[in-house]
């Protein structure tokens, strides 16, 4: 069963400068206990959309539904959810035990039914020692756990967290990336988890919502969209970096690289639209491939980055180690022919079968 | 520069303003607090000490007393009503009013008019026969009433003018605590189904606490400054039903010109204040921050 369908789901805001269409008849479904994430960049609607599912924000138009009870004019605390925000919204003046128990004492549960589940968050998210703290006298990680304490307490099926890990520094978030996964796996929960960080997203969820502008751009599992992006918003968005995307004109016999005289990459029919391949996906060769010249080397450690020039195009390439490649150098790019996505006029995917591929070039 | 160079330069840029400080509030008061161990000087005759007799002579004053205890009420009452008052408009227009803006300029009128101005307005509401409140209760039939004149209502009226006058003025300071607080911590209340009313007393009631300490440390100092509106309405009258003790002291000094009692009044109103404000930001400070 779905956990969570919103149908057709709209919310727009009268501004001073006009209507915002924040939320644009979306419409998803969550299945029962796993991670989904609602990713997009800056101002595209997630946490409007999160609210909208927690009843924070009315909809102007379409449905939402938790565990198959249409939700819609339901007030927050009738929903059965539990949220986790940004800024953490801890009470500044209760203490760390009192933060958690919030939701218990108002509903409330017997004391010692408060002091067991306590405990056992406490221990959970080894808050322990700090149950007599204030929220003030915590790290900003800690601080985080407490929240999260809140949210979990009340056994809410579902769980909303808009951006939880965004104050937080780099290595303390990939590590609670991890703690949470793991705790929503290990209590069943199903979550809705906000971020406009696409690493984040790529390795948390089960399903992730691309949004843009208010509207869906792919709703699919991260390898989908990593492997099948279903239109150059997409492609752009995922992957770091994201996938090269090469303008197509046509050549003598075939569309070819804008700026280029050949070789004919792909059928006279794909010229206008775009070519899409991954930097990791291409490799430096002598002897075949599409000739470029080098414009610069990042040496990142493990790999490095040698950004390149086709015609007109930029392109990116990720080689491993050392390239030992020049800036001014000429070299030639080649990649396997499933490696290639190929995107019409409009920035849609054109499915690989409805291409003839040129094969020959690549090896 | 040298240690002692720069020592130069911070006492000499501490000057100016320690000399005015120094000139008109530190002398002021030790030549107050050294004038009432004296008699007043009366023509030829000029001041002589005479210990502790300005302070006998209050001791026996059944004026003071008087004075003492309106003002006891006044605070007593005038202050929980303004404060409760200016929270609950600040709560008011915190929220998603309509026209809160034309609100709060509303609420904060009181404290923006001149106090001469504010009594005159009053004056004309409890005018006997004619004012504002006689026409409306007479409209329901209520015999006529002199509001400031009869002893038994004077002093209740004073007080619902400074109720009106201090509740727009603390309301700005509530506004702006209220302000500043996230609306992530309702929003995260009403997830939990906690109800507004307890919202509000288990979590923005504690967290303006700070301001109502300031709030009320205020609303004390000025219940026991209080006298403008008393000049103007009613002379301390009738009968020193509406005198207060800043009233008191300024007929003492300035109509009669008995500067050394004046003194000495103005000393237990000093140790008053000075108690007060102790107590307050002694006792209390302990209990009111949270981080
Ligand atoms: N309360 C509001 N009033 C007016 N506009 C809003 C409000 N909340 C959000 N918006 C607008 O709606 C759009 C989506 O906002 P939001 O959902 O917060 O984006 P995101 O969380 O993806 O960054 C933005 O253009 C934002 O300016
Ligand atoms: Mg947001």
């Amino acid at each position: 069963m779905s956990a969570i369908v919103a149908e057709n789901l709209s919310k727009h805001w009268t501004t001073a400068d006009g209507e915002v269409r924040a939320v644009d008849r979306l419409s998803f479904s969550f299945d029962q206990g796993t991670l989904n994430v609602l990713l997009g960049p800056s101002g595209c609607g997630k946490s409007t959309t999160l609210r909208l599912i927690a009843g924070l924000e009315l909809a102007d138009g379409g449905r939402v539904s938790i565990a198959g009870r249409d939700v819609t004019d339901l007030p927050p605390s009738q929903r059965n959810i539990s949220m986790v925000f940004q800024s953490y919204a801890l009470f500044p003046h209760l203490s760390v035990g009192e933060n958690i128990v919030f939701g218990l004492k108002v509903r409330k549960v017997t004391p010692a039914d408060v002091g067991r589940r306590l405990a056992r968050v406490a221990d959970l998210l080894g808050l322990s020692q700090l149950l007599d703290r204030k929220p003030s006298q915590l790290s900003g990680g800690q601080q985080q756990r407490v929240a999260l304490g809140r949210a979990i307490i009340s056994e809410a099926p579902v769980c909303l967290m808009d951006e939880p890990l965004s104050n937080l520094d780099a290595q303390l978030r990939q590590d609670m990336r991890a703690e949470i996964r793991n705790l929503q796996r290990e209590l069943g929960i199903t979550m809705v988890y906000v971020t406009h960080d696409q690493i984040e997203a790529m390795s948390m969820a089960d399903t992730i919502v691309l949004l843009n502008r208010g509207g869906i751009e792919q709703n699919a599992a991260p390898v989908d969209l990593y492997e099948n992006p279903a239109n150059t918003f997409v492609a752009r968005f995922i992957g770091t970096p994201p996938m090269n995307l090469l303008p197509l004109v046509a050549g003598a016999g075939g569309a070819v690289i804008a700026g280029t005289d050949g070789p004919v990459l792909l059928p006279a029919g794909c010229a206008g639209g775009m070519l899409g391949v991954r930097p990791e996906h291409i490799a430096i060769a002598q002897d075949r491939g599409v000739p470029a010249t080098v414009q610069g080397v990042e040496y990142l450690g493990a790999d490095s980055l040698v950004s390149c020039r086709i015609g007109s195009a930029a392109i990116a390439v990720r080689v491993a180690g050392n390239s030992g490649l020049a800036a001014g150098a000429g070299t030639r790019l080649a990649w396997a022919p499933g490696a290639q996505h190929v995107f019409d006029r409009a920035g849609r995917r054109v499915a690989a079968d409805g291409v003839h591929q040129t094969a020959t070039l690549y090896a | 520069m040298t240690r002692t160079a720069q020592w130069a330069y911070a006492w000499l840029m501490l000057l100016p303003a320690m000399a005015l400080l120094a000139l008109f509030t530190h002398y002021p008061a030790a030549a107050t607090a050294w004038h009432s161990f004296n008699s007043t000087p009366k023509g030829a005759r000029s001041a002589v000490f005479v210990g502790l007799d300005n302070y006998r002579q209050l001791v026996d004053d059944p004026v003071f007393w008087q004075a003492l205890s309106n003002n006891f009420w006044f605070a007593l009452y005038t202050i929980p009503a303004s404060i409760a008052l200016s929270l609950l408009m600040a709560t008011w227009v915190n929220g998603k009013v309509a026209g809160r803006g034309f609100l709060r300029l509303a609420y904060f009128t009181p404290t923006i008019l001149p106090m001469i101005a504010v009594a005159n307005i009053w004056m004309f509401f409890y005018t006997p026969e004619y004012g504002l409140l006689e026409q409306v209760l007479g409209a329901f039939g209520a015999p006529s009433h002199n509001w400031l004149g009869s002893k038994s209502t004077a002093l209740p009226a004073i007080m619902v003018v400074t109720v009106w006058k201090e509740a727009g003025f603390f309301m700005i300071f509530y506004l702006a605590a209220l302000q500043s607080m996230s609306p992530n911590l309702a929003e995260a209340a009403a997830i939990e189904g906690a109800s507004r009313w307890h919202f509000f007393r288990r979590v923005t009631l504690p967290l303006l606490m700070p301001t109502t300490l300031f709030v009320l440390v205020n609303a004390v100092i000025n219940a026991f400054r209080m006298v403008d509106h008393i000049v103007v309405m009613t002379r301390g009258g009738p009968d020193n039903a509406t005198a207060l003790l800043l009233y008191y002291i300024y007929e003492i000094g300035f109509r009669f010109w008995d500067s050394a009692y004046a003194a000495a009044l103005t000393m237990v109103l000093l140790a008053i204040l000075g108690l007060l404000a102790l107590a307050q930001f002694g006792f209390l400070e302990r209990r009111v921050h949270y981080r």
